[in-house]
């Protein structure tokens, strides 16, 4: 077998009947035939303005470039032209067009007056030959065994040890990342949202409390915990939460408030009509599929749909999910009226709102 | 064979003479003092003149090697402005609609670099551009070495390089997406929070691990920030550049033809040629990813308003290439188990976990398991044609399917909207399609490659069909089939006869099988399922019987020289003087 052969494991007479096997004998590469710009000066002194001429174009977009940069204001209005600003296009116009100059001119030399014959190289094998792979092998173990790493063991087996256990610092010096979700952490973070027992629910956007008469029969609204929507006016006793902190209460909080006919609703023992008023019942806004605020509302059905993977929800049926990838339905709010009557929770959710977690169950 | 003697029937502007470093010339010069202290010349000497086969499908990696460089130049102009910050400031920048409304800092910054930083919004518009070219480039790449066998010995190592690359690629995608903090952004960061939770054992611990606590807080940006711009970019450009060497190394493959054979590669030398076609090229992708950002409007964030994790517009999409997991989540059943007060929901660990990595795994595995199949162990530099090999063609064609059903999936509500159908009807197709579909196209793929097969082989024995119809003398009609060239005869056979693998023959004298029988048993059945009704080339004996029929055919034609059926002597191959149409 040689060296540079490419079809090493096939024995040498079984090749020979497979070669007399090929059908047709290898051709050859077929004879180049010139181009026009290889036999006609006139052709190639075209081809060459027309290079030439690509250059130019070239240039001068870059020119245009650098006077739509300072002649175009971008505070103008951004949507001049199909939704974007008369700068944007201007500029990725002319940037386009010069380098896309560049770039046809340099290829049409390339095709038409550089030479175009093929040239042919051999292959090797990727293999090394077997000398290299012996000298290999032995300078490997004349290594190895100057090193005396198979001789001492103990030496060995301790410096293994100790490059072992720097992986645990690489580890534990990571350890300061975020919280360690113990079952203390968990309880004050992912299971305790911003409601607490009279905490009034407040319109989402205007951040005013919501009485019952507020809400129409079928009409559903995006509410919060009072406290999470700016104001301009802070009322005595709340606390008004910013930036961060206000972000990760949101995620929890968000509610929806929804008012059915009362014999449209099926309490039951995780719906109880108890923590319902007069027909309004306040649902977590948060998917319990991987945590999107669902938004949806079908007022026929009483479906809430999520835009996100469209798990469906059935708000006259304690949540349930109807469709979907969702496995679990919709927490509840407990509610009631305040001595002004504005709507209030009872009490926080009874269960984690948002996506399940492993130990979502653990009690 | 030397290329000096051919360089005289070309355009005069290439002086045969190399350029070479005269005295005094200042390149020269340099060229001298650098090879003095690096010993260039000796590695140049091979690689200057490197030849590269030409095929329009070798272009495909090139773009994606080209998107990735513009990705770095737009990423860094876009990293002097932008402030990876979650801190809340207010809005004070040049657009109305926003002023004065709180938000984070990246958000912010993002506004500032598309209102108020000239350039800016084009170059978010290309980053983002390229970005999508990167990934779909990579995709298409991907496919064409599997079609085409690139991936057999030895080249695995690279199509695993390949396969990384696109994972990569898409996380890096998803860093960035997720970095200007709008609302879209904000959404997919809380679907990942919903994926990470859903990790058994352990989800809860990553989760607050990735966020610095609970979601959102103001860790999430900055961190993704670093990964964005440093670690992930650091990982492909090494993996890029691990991907070119391999190249260089093994060389390119090529298409089988005339003079080309698994032992020499035939094409262009790198220098000029390759070199200013690679380099135009270069120039050709950044100028349409800068016609893009120009012309084409992308993720225009102002429009969706800052992060409020309580917000969420309808019809919100990740990007393309997040399609499937996003198909794969939708489509899933809920089902969760709830097991000692512990939580396993199978409704997103499988599509949004499971799955992606198990795809992958398939992908990233296939050449090793076709290789065991086979019992090749040759290297391979000839290029296969797709119908040649049917299964694999197939197999693609199945996986293609599913991705293509799986992004629809990921779509079911603009589908619904767009075809007025009900979107839980679409859901329910789509969880019988996926199993379903792809069995079909696998099916219907690989009997399609075969009859290409058997079509190929009609034309290198019996010619091709010239459309002409001949009638005998006994009334008879034929049509008149005319031999191909050479070169494409040669090219039809240039492939090797696969071989079926018997499992007897791996057994011993007593019939007890050297290796597990079983495995071996396995072996043979994956071995006859991809093999064994594809079509083989034609010997030299086939190739030569039909072309003795085909002499019969021809005397006969002979024979009816002169009083031929009406017309087909005008087909241009024959002489036709004194001929009339209808003379008689
Ligand atoms: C290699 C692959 C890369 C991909 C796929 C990628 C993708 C993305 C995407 C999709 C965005 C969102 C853009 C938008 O706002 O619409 C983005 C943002 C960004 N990228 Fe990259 N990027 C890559 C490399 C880089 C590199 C190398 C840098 C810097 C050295 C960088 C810097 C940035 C910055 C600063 C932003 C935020 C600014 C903004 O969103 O406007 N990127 N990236
Ligand atoms: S987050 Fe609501 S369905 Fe996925």
């Amino acid at each position: 077998m040689s060296h540079d052969d490419n079809l090493p494991e096939v024995p040498a007479d079984e090749r020979a009947a497979m070669a007399a096997e090929e059908p047709l004998p290898n051709p050859g590469i077929e004879p180049h035939t010139p181009r026009p710009t290889d036999v006609d000066k006139k052709a190639e002194k075209r081809a060459e303005r027309q290079v030439a001429t690509f250059f130019g174009l070239s240039m001068i977009c870059t020119i245009l470039f650098v006077v739509a940069y300072f002649a175009l204001d971008i505070k103008d209005d951004p949507d001049t032209i199909g939704g974007l600003g008369a700068s944007n296009v201007a500029l990725g116009l002319s940037l386009g067009f010069a380098l896309l100059l560049i770039g046809i001119g340099v290829i049409q030399w390339a095709r038409k007056l550089m030479a175009d014959v093929e040239i042919v190289e051999y292959r090797h094998p990727a293999t090394s030959s077997q000398e290299d792979r012996e000298a290999t092998l032995a300078a490997l173990s004349q290594g190895l065994e100057e090193s005396g790493i198979g001789r001492r063991p103990l030496v060995r087996n301790t410096l293994l040890g100790s490059v072992a256990l720097l992986g645990i610092p690489a580890v534990v010096a990571l350890a300061d990342l975020g919280p360690v979700a113990t079952k203390s952490v968990r309880k004050r973070t992912l299971e305790t949202t911003f409601w607490r027992s009279g905490t009034r629910v407040v319109n989402d956007v205007t951040g005013l409390p919501i009485k019952a008469d507020d809400l129409e029969i079928g009409q559903l609204v995006n509410g919060e915990p009072e406290g999470l929507v700016h104001v301009p006016e802070h009322r005595e006793g709340v606390t008004y939460l910013e930036g961060a902190a206000l972000q990760i209460e949101k995620t929890k909080s968000a509610v929806i408030a929804v008012r059915m006919q009362p014999d449209e609703i099926t309490f039951s023992r995780r719906s109880p009509e108890n923590w319902s008023v007069a027909g309004i019942l306040v649902y977590s806004k948060i998917c319990t599929h991987v945590g999107c605020p669902i938004s949806l509302w079908e007022q026929q059905t009483h479906h809430l749909l999520c835009p996100c993977h469209q798990s469906t929800f059935d708000l006259a049926d304690g949540g349930r999910v109807v469709f979907g990838p969702a496995a679990r339905p919709l927490p509840q709010l407990p509610i009631t009226v305040d001595d002004e009557g504005y709507l209030v929770a009872q009490s926080d959710f009874n269960e984690p709102v948002g996506p399940s977690y492993w130990e979502r169950d653990s009690e | 064979m030397s290329s000096e003697n051919l360089t005289s029937s070309v355009a005069d502007t290439n002086a045969g003479e190399p350029a070479a470093a005269k005295k005094g010339n200042p390149a020269g010069k340099v060229a001298n003092w650098a090879d003095e202290r690096l010993g260039l010349a000796t590695l140049a000497k091979k690689n200057l003149r490197k030849v590269f086969p030409d095929h329009w499908s070798f272009m495909l990696g090139e773009i994606a090697l080209w998107s990735f460089v513009v990705l770095l130049l737009t990423g860094v102009f876009l990293s002097l402005w932008f402030k990876p910050s979650m801190a809340e400031v207010e809005y004070m920048g040049s657009y109305d609609q926003l002023r004065g409304v709180p938000m984070s800092e990246a958000y912010a910054s993002t506004l500032d670099i598309s209102f108020d930083v000239r350039g800016g919004l084009l170059m978010r518009q290309m980053h983002h551009w390229s970005a999508m070219l990167f990934i779909a480039a990579m995709l298409v790449h991907m496919m064409r070495v599997f079609l085409t066998g690139a991936f057999r010995k030895p080249r695995e190592l690279n199509w695993v390089i390949g396969g990384l690359l696109i994972l990569l690629g898409i996380l890096e995608g998803f860093a960035g997406y997720s970095l200007p903090d709008d609302l879209l952004s904000g959404t997919g960061l809380r679907i990942a929070d919903g994926l990470v939770k859903a990790t058994p054992v352990l989800g809860t611990y990553m989760s607050f691990f990735m966020f610095g606590g609970e979601f959102p807080g103001d860790d999430i940006i900055p961190r993704l920030y670093i990964v964005h711009v440093l670690l992930i970019p650091g990982l492909l450009l090494a993996l890029i550049g691990a991907h070119m060497l391999l190249l260089v190394f093994h060389k390119h493959t090529q298409w089988p033809g005339p003079g080309r054979t698994e032992k020499n590669v035939v094409g262009y030398p790198m220098l000029p040629v390759y070199a200013a076609k690679a380099g135009g090229f270069f120039f050709i992708v950044f100028g349409v990813t800068a016609l893009m950002g120009g012309l084409l409007s992308i993720n225009p964030v102002w429009k969706y308003g800052p992060y409020d994790p309580s917000k969420v517009t309808a019809g919100s999409q990740p990007d393309w290439y997040m399609g499937i997991a996003e198909g794969l989540l939708r489509i899933m059943p809920g089902i969760e188990t709830h097991l000692w007060g512990h939580t396993l929901s199978w409704n997103v660990f499988i599509p949004g976990q499971l799955m992606p990595i198990v795809l992958l795994m398939i992908v990233l595995s296939w050449p090793f398991l076709e290789a065991w199949v086979t019992g090749d162990k040759r290297e391979h530099h000839l290029l296969q044609r797709p119908r040649n090999a049917p299964t694999r063609t197939a197999f693609l064609a199945a996986m293609m399917s599913i991705y293509g059903l799986l992004w629809a999936a990921g779509g079911n509500d603009i589908l619904a909207v767009i075809f007025h159908l009900n979107l839980n009807h679409i859901t329910y197709f789509m969880r019988v399609a996926v199993f379903v579909v792809p069995v079909l196209v696998f099916i219907l793929t690989r009997r399609w490659c075969i009859s290409l097969q058997r079509s190929d082989e009609a034309r290198l024995l019996h010619g091709y069909e010239t459309g002409i119809i001949m009638r005998s003398p006994e009334g008879g009609y034929t049509e008149r089939h005319l031999p191909v060239s050479e070169a494409s005869a040669y090219t039809l056979t240039a492939r090797q006869r696969d071989q079926v693998y018997d499992a007897g023959a791996d057994a011993d004298a007593n019939g007890v099988s050297r290796d597990g029988s079983r495995i071996a048993r396995i072996r043979a059945r994956l071995s006859r399922g991809m093999f064994e009704n594809n079509v083989q080339k034609p010997t030299a004996a086939e190739i030569e019987d039909a072309h003795h029929h085909a002499d019969e055919v021809h005397e006969l034609e002979h024979a009816m020289e002169g009083h031929s059926a009406d017309g087909h002597q005008f087909d241009g191959r024959h002489p036709v003087d004194g001929e009339e149409l209808r003379n008689h």
